[in-house]
């Protein structure tokens, strides 16, 4: 059985030090080149209380910020929609602490810590902060991961025929844990989906490919300062979607699966 | 032991994956769906809370003069939330789109709904479900600052139940459309749902789950009486057994059984899912339901349907109720097959 079906695209959002914001990114994705003028440390999403926001960690602020702008761009009401968090290591400076203090003195681990350590933190954090009781999944898949985010998001929108948030993202490894993971920059997007919407960006028809083929890497600025951040390979569709460029890109979606995105405008 | 050729996998969570693939004749079945459907045509999906997370604390533990992982260390395939689904990839050789789902103790139930997506749309015509949890320093020392564990052995719906039991589990299902094998048990509904209200501690009226609970009879077209048996997530912590325990007793009529099986696994975390997804597919096939092990004096919060004693009867459907940190619930609805 050969399966395709399709989502149109109502929201975007990014954030990574050197693009604040879709506006942004979509400047810099094609290929206008601008310097932003004094980059910020970290992301600030209002959604979060001021408190919430300066004890966050920076994994949970960045999900939250990109997915926030797009759901904003969509026009939609976060708390609405069911939600897919997607990111190939998670919080790594929470996991630096936890093996540290583990490492040196396993009695002082902190309780809040420990709960920030698990995946779903982000998701359960946005859930909390947008009174959003739907499903609300977190997934990883090594360096399919934004591609498996956007097949378990697609398809949650396509079978329950509901609008869905897939927030990707991924921050640097820090500590001894460099040794083991390549990631070394921040990066975060999100898209709200939703099937045949009058609010559509794009369109995005979806099939399951027998490769895992890579999307081809464009050489932007942009892509090499994050090549090894997972969350950042969906900067070939998010550079399709700022040129409004009409074509297939191939998505890897597990080791070995892909899927193949025929984007339309 | 893993297999020799495996020695970069090496860490316990691995391990176990590996016992539980080789149980009841799980590796057969899924080697021969591979070969009756094609590698690609079969999806992978598994949740873990902590997944090899163990193997990346003892580099910690044992770091090198310079601060740095020892190059076996360094080269493992161990210290990533994917390693788990990569592992059992690599063991099995599907082909299909694979993915974890990391949503602490409900990542095993989810991974369920996940699948049912993809084999209604075609993207798949099999899928390997499952999870697998093991003990790690994160978990042991994070649960007890939390100071959720017990001292003894769990007593789930108690009235004088004092916290959880930690446990170790692996656990797989090969899920196929209906029309494979009429008389296999089936999967009927499912819900999945976000609390909104706290990272560690349960919605207090139990809204999210109910919310999993009554989406999950929605899908399987049933009303809670048409349920015979609901194992419970009933972890034995002050907070979960005082919500579910009103949630079960306000829903269901007194012919709905229902129990907690953690006093004989201790709770397996991201594990949990699939462990007690195959004890409700056990009562269902062997008409046996499990009671509540440990357990002396029920709660007085809960209803007729908890029981502390195993009973046989016939059980046609039951539900199995995850939930997990950031408030994360999801409820599997599982039926008998047609002519079983």
């Amino acid at each position: 059985m050969s399966a395709t079906f399709e989502v149109d695209i109502e929201g975007v959002g990014v954030w990574s030090p050197e693009l604040p914001n879709w506006d942004a990114a979509r400047t810099a994705l094609c290929g206008i080149v601008k310097a932003a003028a004094d980059p910020p440390a970290r992301p600030a999403p209002t959604l979060l209380p001021p408190t919430e926001r300066r004890r966050a960690p920076e994994a949970v602020l960045l999900a939250i910020e990109v997915a926030q702008q797009a759901c904003a761009m969509a026009g939609r009401e976060p708390g609405e929609l069911a939600h897919v968090f997607a990111s190939a290591y998670g919080d790594l400076a929470v996991n630096d602490y936890l093996c540290a203090t583990l490492a040196r003195a396993p009695l002082e681990v902190s309780p809040t810590r420990f709960h920030n350590s698990v995946h779903n933190a982000p998701a359960g954090y946005w859930a909390i902060a947008t009174g959003c009781m739907r499903s609300s999944t977190a997934i990883s898949a090594g360096a399919a991961t934004f591609g498996a985010g956007l097949l378990e998001a697609a398809l949650f929108a396509h079978s329950e025929s509901a609008p869905v948030l897939l927030a990707a993202y991924d921050v640097a490894a820090v500590g001894p844990l460099q040794d083991a993971i390549a990631c070394r920059s921040r990066f975060a997007a999100a898209l709200v989906l939703a099937p045949r919407s009058a609010r559509a960006h794009a369109r995005l028809r979806l099939r399951a490919h027998a490769n895992a083929a890579e999307l081809a890497p464009s050489a932007t600025l942009l892509q090499a300062s994050h090549r090894d951040n997972p969350a950042a390979r969906c900067l070939p569709l998010l550079a399709a979607l700022a040129r409004r460029e009409s074509g297939v890109l191939q998505v890897a979606a597990g080791s070995s699966a892909g899927l193949e995105v025929e984007i339309s405008f | 032991m893993l297999p020799a050729e495996w020695a970069d996998w090496e860490s316990r969570n691995h391990r176990l994956a590996w016992l539980g693939l080789n149980q009841d004749g799980f590796r057969e079945r899924a080697l021969a769906a591979i070969a009756r459907y094609g590698a690609s045509r079969i999806a992978l999906i598994l949740g873990t809370s902590t997944s090899s997370m163990g193997e990346t604390e003892r580099a910690y533990r044992e770091l090198e003069a310079d601060g740095h992982f020892d190059a076996a260390q360094s080269r493992r395939h161990a210290h990533a939330p994917h390693m788990l689904t990569e592992f059992v990839q690599a063991a099995l050789g599907t082909r299909g789109p694979s993915m974890t789902i990391s949503t602490a103790c409900s990542s095993s139930a989810k991974v369920f709904a996940s699948a049912e997506r993809l084999l209604r749309a075609g993207l798949a015509d099999a899928a390997i479900v499952g999870g697998v949890d093991t003990l790690c320093g994160s978990v042991a020392y994070g649960f007890n600052s939390l100071e959720l564990v017990s001292r003894e052995r769990c007593r789930p719906f108690d009235v004088d139940r004092s916290g959880l039991s930690l446990g170790e589990a692996a656990g797989f299902a090969l899920l196929e459309r209906v029309d494979a094998d009429k008389a296999a048990p089936r999967l009927v509904g499912y819900g999945e749902s976000a609390d909104a209200h706290h990272m560690s501690a349960p919605h207090p009226q139990g809204l999210g789950a109910e919310l999993a609970l009554t989406d999950a009879l929605a899908r399987a077209g049933l009303a809670p009486s048409g349920v015979d048996y609901v194992n419970l997530h009933g972890t034995a912590s002050r907070h979960n057994d005082e919500v579910e325990a009103a949630l079960i007793a306000r829903t269901f009529p007194a012919t709905t059984l229902a129990s907690s099986t953690k006093g004989w696994t201790g709770h397996t975390l991201g594990a949990a899912g699939i462990v007690e997804a195959v004890i409700a597919l056990l009562a269902i096939e062997r008409g046996l339901v499990p009671g509540t092990l440990n357990t002396q004096t029920l709660d007085p919060a809960c209803g007729p349907q908890i029981q502390i004693d195993n009973r046989e009867r016939e059980v046609r459907v039951a539900l199995s109720n995850s939930f997990g940190f950031g408030g994360n619930n999801c409820c599997l609805a599982f039926a008998a097959g047609v002519g079983a």
